[in-house]
């Protein structure tokens, strides 16, 4: 028979995937913590319930965000997870590291920690997780000894986060780890010390392929595109017409949304004036076909999970904009919407919430955008309209 | 010895630190890409220089250990530099195509398997749950091992008429893109909650509780002579952000609590446009340690878009063209009364045609 603490769990460990029942019971050689989290946890299994409560303020001196509250409501059981807080660690811009880097933080984490980590929330931070109370000061003092600082968290500038970008993606048109380091630096104070209404979450994606999900996920979301034509290598082409696996026609003509594309057996033509900049052609064919030489990025708003008024994509607001630094054109659209957000937002509403109760016409208005057709997909279809202009007799 | 000092507001590391020397070289200055083999990029540069990457899974929840593991296979393959990917992936970037496989074989001994590239099924975003969190329905890290065991081959092998991204959230507040995934395994609760209403004064503040929900199904009220609220059982769908607002409401209920099945959202761009993930199944049992509903009704989806979507056709884009009842018909699944949205923009959603397919 087995003496196993965890026999529902040891089923987790069965099967090709990599087990994090295993990565448990590996930290659980190094920390007490980690061993408490496997009881509780089997015990969460047994009675298909959770075994945490609410996060408490916990948090470390001089900052409001970075460390999320957790503690047990079967602390007499597991004590050693009776506290088991989050901290989350601001990530470098496209989640690179060295070897070293990862090893420094490991050893504070060893020190201080559950020895479980998250690589990475869903917001983007480098997530230790589970520890107490007392140890939070010491964690983060010998993170910023390092040059590591915390993320956000409750109703403040949540961690930015970007897709991989130039640093090793052809397709990207605007620097996305350069503005996420440069927004990351430029808004410190509104990310460690929340006073919006709600969290604020920027995403950075290079392209309209938007590997992270920013149109789904982000309050302000930079979506890379470009203006001019698509770039062709004719001869690159070729190897794909003459390659028998692959069919231009129908793997690529047709399939273009726009129809602005045409094939007959040796020449690729493009109507760039009617190409939407979907990117399909381009991920089909990445040899033959590239993003155009007139890039920036379109600027949406909105986007969020359904809590509370139900799930929304962003919005375009900005159809185009130029991405160099100091990004100030950027910076000032940001400060005009903060201030509109401070004006109109309430407790707990996203700002795409807030522009759906105060109507994106009127939000566009206080920002100081002018209307413009792109901001929709079709104009109004409700005679409901209120006029703000009229006439009075002399 | 000087004790460390503390400072504030020094923001993250500067990634041009961590970028390997042929990134930093050719940064900007890529021309395009090839998949070599499942889990195998090259990114060629103007230059003519090249970086490969080599993509390993992981199950997200790392501990330090397997951390310093890695860490180790950078040193010994990719001159100590790697990152990971916006899906719990570990990329290792090799300027020595003679080291890919070697690094292969070491990643595999260690469990760490080689995939999720171009048309896969890669590595599920995924939540919390039970792991970490006072509002799951469900737990994530057991949800996500029992599916991708189960879809294991589709990881390895680039089989798929298009990529599938699969994500799991264990409460409605969704800490991950589920509402815009190929296939979203979402964690329900199905009861109202129960207020304790001995302690709900000193727990809560009843306005913002009240304001908290999105259906008004919650007003102020007395109960024993105490400041306290309560649920018109009728409007609650269950949400639980009132418990989000307010601990003594605790909508937990291992009886009823369970998981919904939602397919054919995406984010990208690509050909048709982002939308969001529609029901497929309302309801499945919370079945751990494996789930086996939940393994079946995913496998069978995959499965069917496996056999009739045509190439580079994303699930939502499969199922739009063979039409939401031929969807049904295909998985034999049920369609239900909670298929019908009755939410906000629920006519949206109705049928205003009559060009049906019989």
């Amino acid at each position: 028979m087995s003496d196993s603490k965890s026999p529902l769990l040891d089923e987790l460990e069965k099967g090709p995937w990599p087990s994090f029942v295993t990565e448990i019971k590996k930290a659980a050689e190094k920390s007490p913590m980690a061993q408490g989290l496997l009881e509780q946890l089997e015990l969460s299994y047994k009675e298909k319930k959770t075994h945490w409560k609410h996060g408490g303020i916990v948090g470390v001196k001089g900052y409001g965000g970075g460390i999320i509250g957790r503690y047990s409501d079967s602390g007499d059981k597991f004590p050693d997870v009776a506290h088991f807080h989050t901290v989350r660690v601001n990530q470098p811009s496209g989640w690179f590291y060295t070897s070293d880097a990862l090893r420094e933080l490991m050893a504070i984490w060893e020190r201080h920690g559950s020895c479980l980590t998250n690589f990475h929330g869903s917001t983007g931070d480098t997530v230790f997780l589970g520890t107490k109370t007392p140890e939070l000061e010491g964690i983060f003092t010998e993170l910023s000894e390092k040059g590591w600082d915390l993320g956000g968290s409750g109703s403040d500038v949540r961690t930015p986060s970007c897709c991989v970008g130039p640093a090793r993606c052809e397709f990207a048109c605007y620097d996305t780890l350069g503005l996420t380091y440069d927004l990351t630096m430029s808004y410190q104070d509104e990310l460690h010390r929340p006073f919006f209404p709600y969290k604020w979450k920027f995403k950075m994606a290079g392209c309209p392929n938007d590997c992270v999900a920013s149109i789904a996920r982000s309050d302000f979301s930079v979506i890379g595109t470009w203006k001019d034509s698509i770039q062709m290598d004719t001869e690159a082409v070729k190897e794909y017409a003459a390659d028998a696996n692959f069919n231009i026609q129908k793997y690529v003509v047709n399939k273009c949304p726009s129809k602005c594309m045409s094939w007959d057996g040796e020449k690729l033509e493009i109507d760039n004036k009617n190409c939407v900049r979907c990117m399909h052609c381009i991920n089909t064919m990445p040899k033959a076909l590239r993003p155009g030489k007139e890039k920036g990025a379109a600027i949406l708003i909105g986007a969020k999970a359904p809590i509370v008024e139900g799930a929304q994509l962003a919005s375009v607001i900005v159809p185009f904009m130029e991405m160099k630094p100091p990004y100030q054109e950027l910076k000032d659209l940001i400060a005009a919407i903060w201030e509109f957000w401070d004006e109109n937002g309430v407790a707990r509403e996203r700002i795409g919430e807030c522009i759906q109760r105060v109507g994106l016409g009127n939000f566009v208005e206080q920002i100081g955008l002018k209307p413009i057709p792109q901001m929709v997909l079709q104009p109004r279809d409700n005679p409901y309209i209120f006029y703000e202009e009229y006439l009075e007799e002399e | 010895m000087a004790a460390p000092a503390r400072k504030t507001d020094i923001g993250p590391p500067h990634y041009e630190k961590f970028l390997h020397p042929v990134i930093k070289e050719n940064y900007g200055k890529w021309k395009y890409h090839e998949v070599l083999k499942s889990g195998v990029l090259v990114h060629v540069a103007e230059t003519g220089a090249k970086i490969f990457t080599v993509r390993a899974a992981s199950p997200r929840l790392l501990s330090s250990t397997t951390i310093l593991l890695v860490c180790d296979l950078a040193d010994k393959y990719s001159n100590g530099y790697l990152r990971f990917t916006s899906r719990n992936n570990i990329e290792f970037m090799l300027d020595n195509e003679a080291n890919i496989d070697p690094l292969i074989n070491e990643l595999k001994q260690n469990n760490l398997p080689v995939g999720g590239t171009k048309n896969t099924i890669s590595n599920i975003v995924h939540t919390q749950g039970w792991v970490h969190c006072h509002s799951a329905a469900t737990d994530a890290s057991g949800l996500v091992k029992v599916v991708m065991d189960d879809l294991f081959e589709y990881f390895e092998e680039m089989t798929l008429p298009h990529k599938v991204k699969i994500a799991v959230a264990c409460c409605l507040n969704m800490c991950g893109a589920v509402h815009c995934s190929d296939i979203a395994i979402l964690g329900v609760h199905r009861r109202p909650p129960k207020i304790d209403h001995a302690n709900l004064k000193n727990m809560c503040e009843i306005p913002s509780t009240v304001a908290s929900c999105p259906t008004a199904a919650i007003r102020p009220t007395y109960v024993d002579g105490k400041p306290s609220v309560q649920i018109d059982e009728d409007r609650c769908m269950f949400c639980g952000n009132c418990f989000s607002v307010c601990p003594a409401m605790p909508i937990a209920d291992p009886l009823n609590d369970g998981v919904s099945i939602w397919v054919g959202g995406k984010v990208s761009n690509a050909r048709t446009q982002p939308t969001f993930t529609k029901l497929a199944i309302p309801y499945l049992p919370n079945n751990p340690p494996r789930w086996t509903e939940v393994t079946d009704a995913i496998k069978k989806i995959v499965t069917i878009y496996a056999q009739d979507a045509e190439k580079y056709e994303r699930v939502g884009e499969w199922i739009e063209r063979i039409g939401w009842a031929r969807f049904f018909e295909f998985t034999g699944f049920e369609f239900t009364k909670e298929h019908i949205d009755d939410f906000k923009y629920a006519g949206l959603t109705y049928r205003r045609t009559t060009q049906m397919k019989f």
